[in-house]
């Protein structure tokens, strides 16, 4: 134990433990509200338990529910919900020069796969050294892990025992999209995707069945053809 | 495929739910394993990992929009606006999500129940 500790002495590495375990704490909030919206949304406590464990990608999570909620099928539900998961993919190719000195050997790479999403990736690119970026995405991808679960188990139970409608929680969906979305406005790409993908989903919504204008809004990404 | 398999897909009842997450759940650990372990260091064009990063913000912008003026196939305005009004004024502020969510559906609640 005097072992695994005695890295901390170190104050770089005690910055990055911080701001690995900080990031964490935040997350454990936007977990709570997931929790919420999820049985809110017709989900049981396990459902939506399972969700943050076995899916472990927040806005997908999210968008999945949001369509179920709204009435929309499976299919649907699970097209929007993948199609937002894809990013990981990208993260995971940024991570794989640093993967064999993050995390060894092929089983543990394996585990260490289930980790690989936004803030893991943003914590570990940002540090210079391999020991660093091994550090920061252990402690972000274990420390974020954690608290995402406690904060979805809590907010389920909670939000299982009140009334969403009369509490207007079926604001929590948008909300926390409004506050996943805003990083990505940043671009002039990033904002032609959005007013494209918000106008396409407007437009399809009375015509096809629910959740597929999710689905049709992807095409707004094909504004990435154009320009740098 | 079975044809209760299609029935559920189509019109799911809640223990069916089970069916989607255990998907979902498979696809994302495939996504985030192709790029981490099978495919390496390999470059993907320029082109398709800028459309690729584009994608959440196409899709959260959609489902803002669907969440806020829309319930089943219907169009409408109702007390959500005044949430969604509050909560892009908060995080526009740089406020916490908590805080967010909070205001927001403080907002929604208080329209509601006038």
């Amino acid at each position: 134990m005097k072992r695994f500790f005695a890295p901390l002495t170190d104050p770089i590495v005690r910055r990055v433990v911080v701001a690995s375990l900080t990031l964490g704490g935040a997350v454990g909030v936007f977990a709570l509200s997931f929790g919420v919206a999820s049985v809110s949304a017709g989900a049981s406590v396990w459902q939506t338990c399972a969700l943050s464990f076995f899916v472990f990608t927040g806005a997908s999570q999210f968008s999945a529910m949001s369509v179920v909620g709204a009435g929309g099928s499976l299919v649907a539900a699970f097209g929007g919900a993948a199609l937002l998961a894809a990013r990981n993919f990208v993260y995971g190719l940024a991570l794989s020069s640093s993967a064999k000195s993050m995390a060894g050997s092929l089983p543990r790479r394996i585990f260490a796969a289930h980790f690989v999403i936004d803030e893991t990736t943003a914590l570990a690119l940002a540090q210079e050294s391999p020991r660093l970026r091994k550090i920061a995405f252990w402690t972000t991808g274990i420390g974020l892990f954690t608290f995402w679960n406690l904060g979805t188990l809590i907010g389920a139970l909670a939000g299982n025992a009140i009334d969403p409608q009369k509490f207007g929680l079926d604001i929590a969906f948008p909300a926390a999209f409004i506050v996943m979305l805003l990083p990505h406005l940043r671009t002039k790409l990033g904002r032609q995707a959005a007013a494209l993908g918000g106008a396409l989903c407007l437009i399809s919504i009375s015509f096809l069945p629910i959740g597929i204008p999710i689905l049709i809004a992807a095409c707004a990404v094909l504004v990435g053809l154009r320009n740098d | 495929m079975p044809y209760w398999l299609v029935y559920e897909m189509i019109s799911p009842e809640p223990q069916h739910l089970w069916l989607m997450i255990v998907a979902l759940a498979a696809t994302a650990y495939l996504f985030k394993m192709f790029g981490l372990i099978v495919l390496g260091s390999q470059q993907l064009p320029k082109v398709f990992d800028r459309c690729l990063g584009l994608i959440p913000a196409a899709l959260l912008a959609a489902l803002v929009a669907k969440d806020t003026f829309s319930i089943g196939q219907t169009l409408l305005i109702d007390a959500r606006v005044a949430g969604f009004t509050v909560a892009v004024i908060a995080a526009w502020r740089r406020a916490p999500l908590i805080v967010v969510v909070v205001l927001a559906a403080g907002a929604t609640a208080l329209v509601r129940a006038l």
